[in-house]
């Protein structure tokens, strides 16, 4: 339950953060995304069932205020959530080096995603530029973000789980 | 009724696949919902906007807090020698003032003599404060700490500094989205204050770096408009007022089909530094069709 609230709490908090701090920081205006962020460390951290609905209310919040329509970036974050929630296996909280990768490849797919329904089908064809000026930014910028946060993550995390291995075996007594 | 009577704790939490697929069909249902109507929208988020805008409103007050103690530090010396050049400017201001007024005066009075009504009136505006802005790269919407309460409502026009900002394209009952016509799916009719041409101002991802939008089919037949030409909000748009200043023509040229011209269009209002915009609450009159 701790954890649910938690992680209610997280997403709001870095869905304000996003539209409102890092707007500020953002360098040659790429703001770096901390939604996909948290989606896939939810999603490999605690598996596909936290990873999607991590993403599904990420991205709805994202729908909400700046979409054109609901459901689509939540569709999209969903997905995402999922297929990282499907390395919860082979994920171990000492090596930094998976995180990484699934978060590089959740935010290029995220971007290219976003382009090809966005902006391709409106006829804006020049994708290397848009590659080169919005999605690999982005993604340089976020995996700096990940690695600050990363530590942080995982001291809450493991935390959070001491407390419910603590209570668990309150009860069992 | 099952038989079985589950106990708490022992529900078996539904699978991450089924879930993935029922979230999916409701992503897609709400889509659609949303695309055909307007009916899902307000309550989610009159709901989202209670949860969310007091942390954005108190996260932008306080940076912008922070930021403009940080810039009042280093700007105080400055600020004493603008405040010099500006006080010359003020009276030499006054002066020019006394003469427009004169002229308006003499205006009103054509005016009245040819029975001509004012082409604009004053607009009712109402004061808002941007919040937030889109979380992604790829469109420049904000959010603004206005809506339906503030008698706010879609598509009314957006302006700051005597320039177009945008117009609201969705409310809530304390925010409003505005989308701004530097954002890349944003089309504005406008026409050039010189000559009257019509021409469309698109915004332009591309062109958000530079702090430019793109105009396109302009019909200049006597080849009169230049750069520098002021553009504004055309009679024929039917979201926009007529009027508004979009900007200036920075560049321009002739499209390869030899009839319209295309180009460069910089903006009146100031983008990048925007915190506090005027949302004009009269909206454009529109003819029913049926």
């Amino acid at each position: 339950m701790l954890k649910k609230i938690l992680a209610v709490l997280c997403i709001i908090i870095c869905f304000v953060l996003q539209s409102s701090v890092f707007c500020k920081i953002s360098f040659a205006g790429i703001v770096p995304n901390l939604m996909i962020v948290l989606t896939s460390v939810f999603g490999f951290m605690n598996g596909e069932r936290e990873g999607l609905l991590t993403g599904f209310f990420c991205g709805l919040l994202s729908d909400l205020f700046f979409g054109e329509f609901l459901g689509f970036y939540a569709l999209l974050m969903m997905y995402i959530g999922f297929i990282n929630g499907k390395f919860a296996r082979t994920f171990y909280p000492e090596d930094i080096k998976l995180p990484i990768a699934l978060i590089v490849t959740s935010d290029l797919s995220y971007g290219i995603l976003c382009y090809l329904l966005l902006f391709m089908l409106r006829g804006r064809f020049e994708f290397v530029y848009y590659m080169s000026h919005v999605i690999l930014p982005e993604v340089l910028y976020t995996v700096f973000v990940t690695v600050v946060l990363y530590p942080l993550i995982l001291l809450v995390d493991r935390k959070l789980s001491a407390e419910h291995r603590r209570s668990a075996h309150r009860i069992v007594r | 009724m099952s038989p079985v009577i589950k106990r708490r704790g022992e529900r078996e939490p539904i699978s991450g696949k089924y879930l993935l697929f029922g979230l999916t069909v409701v992503c897609v249902v709400l889509m659609m919902v949303t695309f055909a109507t307007d009916l899902l929208n307000r309550p989610l988020s009159a709901a989202v906007g209670y949860v969310v805008v007091p942390f954005q409103e108190g996260i932008g007050r306080m940076g912008e807090f922070i930021a403009n103690r940080s810039e009042e530090l280093v700007q105080i010396r400055s600020l004493l020698e603008e405040n010099k050049r500006l006080k010359e400017e003020n009276a030499e201001l006054t002066e020019k003032n006394t003469l427009l007024q004169q002229g308006q005066y003499e205006l009103h009075n054509l005016r009245e003599l040819l029975a001509l009504s004012e082409q604009y009136e004053e607009y009712a505006k109402v004061g808002a404060r941007i919040i937030g802005r889109d979380s992604g790269n790829w469109y420049s919407k904000f959010i603004i700490d206005k809506g339906e309460n503030d008698g706010l409502a879609v598509d009314m026009n957006v302006i700051a500094g005597g320039g177009l900002v945008g117009r609201v394209t969705s409310v809530g009952p304390n925010w409003a989205r505005v989308t701004s016509i530097i954002c890349d799916n944003s089309n504005v009719s406008g026409k050039t204050l010189s000559t009257g041409d019509n021409l469309i101002v698109t915004g332009d991802l591309k062109l958000m770096a530079d702090n430019t939008i793109s105009f396109s089919r302009l019909i200049d037949s006597n080849q009169k408009v230049a750069e520098g030409d002021k553009v504004v909000t055309s009679n024929i748009s039917d979201k926009y007022l007529p009027n508004i200043l979009i900007g200036y023509i920075s560049s321009i040229e002739k499209d390869t089909n030899n009839l319209t011209k295309s180009g460069k269009i910089t903006p009146a209002v100031d983008f990048e530094h925007l915190q506090e915009v005027l949302v004009i609450t009269d909206r454009k009159q529109m003819v029913e069709v049926e």
